[in-house]
């Protein structure tokens, strides 16, 4: 059939299993909003208060389901609006497709009215990114964009179309959905085999890449054959769940302390799909010195980056680990898990067991609302760490964070996009700080009657930059106190949804009540004292030698 | 540090170019030579690149250069398995005391003179990047106006080439 390339487009994201789409119409993209009313039976569009809204509501969709997000904004500052959330999602492997319209080709590059180089400024940030050339052959350059999106290392793709190319006409002819290229593992393990046969205090690390992998009980049955403990990154977080015998939490800056000293100790760490970023691994100088490193990841580029491992072998995670499992044989190692126990007992000496409102009892009791299937999402800063490290998870792909870009501002489209990829009711917990920079998104959560309970942590203070500043700054609090006048109850209930203040636990109960039955957005303004620190704590460029477990006042 | 030459087989597109430079940019490399040309099929472009790097930051290149997807090839070239050649024009100042010297030594190097006048004389010269280097350190006994090099162009030697390379 002859369509418009706007209708092609619209037509492509159908045929590619699209089910909701974000964005935000404009000039140049306003043949893709008629196709997409005409198509409204097929394709639902939610529209944001912002673009960035909508960038990270197709990020949080993606991750929370393990499909392909997608957005749709217009050229210049629609475009470049996009632009943290496609960071967002390429530091995080985020399969997304990004569909902006420009100016007509003969205005490209002569600086016309809301044209921008979108090509040129994302190409840093995306797997890859087109223009579209033309009407002809428009569907196949999106078809290739999903195949790149969801393929090998996921991440995200962008597609720049320019207006005489949405108006042109071609014959288009649906297709199925493509398939990601197949996974592969043909790396030799048994070199890997005999390095963990041989050693005796081995640490299964895993990050991000098993979630993409799918590889969750891959991780699981390796720890068992060689009777391991399990420690992830901040991006692992939910792959195996908190509860598991073996499962030790996130290891790293703010990690559990017996995950950092067990990975600290090991003397063979089997990485599966991390990158061994700064924040997981301190000074990589003095990272676990003792230990063989046995790195598996699909991308060849993420080997020696950062830690030079003894062995990489290179592959889909879950294919491969299923490969190096069957190949080991059945160990026990009473001697590790005792050394384990001590971590663990170390770390229970270390626990926070005032009463009242603080950070440990806000989560402790968030975790008695929580299901099995309930998303939560956060923003970045403190907040974000105590949900990585007290809440409870027993499936994967519900807890969804921003780890490598730490933008906040996250949160709210983020969990937007989880609740209605999932069709669960959906847990944000953020701080005053980010949840300000993105909360006109209650507007989007509001029309939508997304189910979301919005959990402001609110210390009045950008509070893991002021906890840096308290450490290491001599307590000078630069552009850290907010002291805003804000209040967040009166800004919920100016959107049209609900919300209450909480200034105890039996407060906080109580809204949770309220707000787990809730109709749509629910938010709760829960204080907590600015002085509340995030610890444990690795200094920037430290060992886990240097691990601070107290503050002293 | 160590030097590299290493030639990038890519689709012979618009913007392809940036996307091979910007990685490099983007991950702090730094290029010392680059050159770009069709290739003998019009489908395909292909990029020389040399650079100076550790062997692990080597192994970043390459594997990043493999996964911008317009990307076909890369293949490490060593100068012993590899023919290597750069071309260079050079503009030194035609002083009369100096013009013996100046033509005793391009006939040395069997640099080709292509411009002469009164003023100034334009050398062409080809070869591997030393024996140019060689002859512009020869040059600085007169006064060089100007230089160009085309940075350096590296074929394997014998019959395979970079299409036949395995993933």
């Amino acid at each position: 059939m002859l369509l418009s390339g706007a209708d092609i487009i619209v037509r492509t994201l159908i045929e590619q299993g699209v089910e909701v789409v974000f964005g935000y119409p404009g000039g140049q993209i306003i043949d893709v909003y008629d196709s997409l009313y005409r198509c409204q039976d097929e394709i639902r569009h939610v529209l944001t208060a912002h673009e960035q809204g909508a960038v990270h509501a197709a990020d949080g969709y993606a991750r929370a389901t393990g499909g392909v997000g997608t957005v749709i904004a217009t050229s210049g500052p629609g475009a470049t609006n996009l632009v943290t959330g496609i960071a967002a999602a390429f530091l995080d492997s985020v399969p997304l497709v990004a569909v902006t319209g420009n100016v007509p080709s003969d205005q490209l590059g002569t600086d016309s009215f809301q044209e921008i180089d979108i090509t040129g400024i994302t190409l840093p940030i995306t797997k890859h990114n087109f223009i579209a050339g033309s009407v002809e052959t428009l569907a196949d350059t999106i078809r290739e964009a999903f195949r790149l999106a969801k393929s090998g290392r996921p991440g995200p793709v962008l597609i720049d179309v320019p207006k005489d190319i949405q108006v042109a006409q071609a014959e288009f002819t649906p297709g199925e959905p493509v398939p990601a290229a197949e996974k592969q593992s043909r790396a030799d393990v048994t070199e890997a085999v005999e390095t963990i046969a041989q050693c005796n205090r081995p640490f299964v690390y895993f990050g991000g890449g098993v979630i993409a992998s799918g590889a969750e009980q891959a991780v699981t049955e390796l720890a068992e054959k060689i009777d391991a403990p399990i420690g992830c990154s901040l991006m692992g977080v939910s792959g195996v769940a908190t509860e598991h015998p073996r499962f030790l939490g996130m290891q790293g800056m703010h990690g559990h302390y017996a995950s950092s000293i067990a990975m600290h100790h090991a003397d063979c760490i089997i990485a599966c799909g991390v990158r061994f970023n700064d924040r997981a691994t301190g000074d990589t100088g003095r990272f676990a010195q003792g230990a063989k490193v046995i790195h598996i990841d699909v991308d060849n580029a993420e080997f020696l980056k950062t830690v030079k491992a003894a062995l990489c072998l290179k592959g889909d995670v879950g294919l491969t680990l299923a490969r190096l499992t069957a190949a080991l044989k059945k160990q026990e190692r009473p001697d590790w898990w005792d050394e384990i126990r001590k971590f663990k007992a170390r770390e229970e000496e270390q626990i926070d067991h005032r009463e009242g409102l603080v950070p440990r009892n806000i989560y402790a009791l968030l975790n008695d609302y929580l299901t099995a299937s309930t998303p939560v999402v956060t923003d970045v800063g403190q907040h974000q760490m105590w949900a990585a490290q007290y809440l409870r998870f027993e499936q994967t792909r519900r807890f969804i964070s921003n780890g490598g870009l730490g933008a906040m501002g996250f949160g709210m489209g983020a969990a937007i996009g989880a609740a209605l990829g999932t069709g669960e009711r959906t847990v944000l917990v953020t701080g005053d700080g980010g949840f300000g920079m993105c909360l006109t998104e209650l507007a989007t959560a509001v029309s939508n009657k997304v189910p979301l309970v919005i959990l402001v942590i609110n210390n009045g203070v950008l509070g893991m930059v002021r906890q840096f500043q308290t450490i290491w700054y001599d307590r000078h609090y630069a552009g850290t106190v907010l002291d805003r006048q804000t209040d967040f109850v009166a800004v919920a209930e100016a959107f049209g949804a609900k919300g209450a203040r909480v200034r105890s636990l039996a407060e906080l109960q109580e809204a949770f009540d309220t707000a787990f039955a809730a109709d749509g957005p629910f938010l709760i303004d829960c204080a907590v004292h600015r002085d509340e620190l995030v610890l444990p704590m690795l200094p920037p460029g430290g060992s886990m030698d240097d691990i601070i477990v107290k503050v002293e006042d | 540090m160590q030097k590299y030459t290493i030639a990038v087989l890519v689709n012979n597109q618009s913007g392809v170019l940036n996307r091979v430079t910007s990685m490099f940019r983007r991950r702090q490399f730094n290029i010392n030579s680059l050159t770009v040309s069709e290739t003998e099929s019009e489908k395909f472009s292909r990029i020389t690149v040399t650079y100076e790097a550790e062997p692990e930051m080597n192994h970043q290149i390459v594997t990043q250069l493999y996964k911008l997807p317009d990307v076909i090839k890369v293949k490490e070239l060593n100068k012993d398995d590899s023919v290597n050649c750069e071309l260079m024009l050079i503009k030194v100042k035609n002083d009369p005391a100096a013009r013996d010297d100046i033509r005793t030594a391009a006939e040395a190097f069997k640099a080709e003179t292509v411009d002469y006048t009164r003023e100034s004389v334009i050398m062409r010269i080809t070869g591997d990047s030393r024996r140019i280097d060689a002859f512009i350190t020869l040059m600085q006994d007169f006064e060089i106006l100007e230089i160009c090099r085309t940075g350096v162009v590296s074929l394997e030697r014998g019959s395979t080439t970079i299409a036949q390379l395995d993933d």
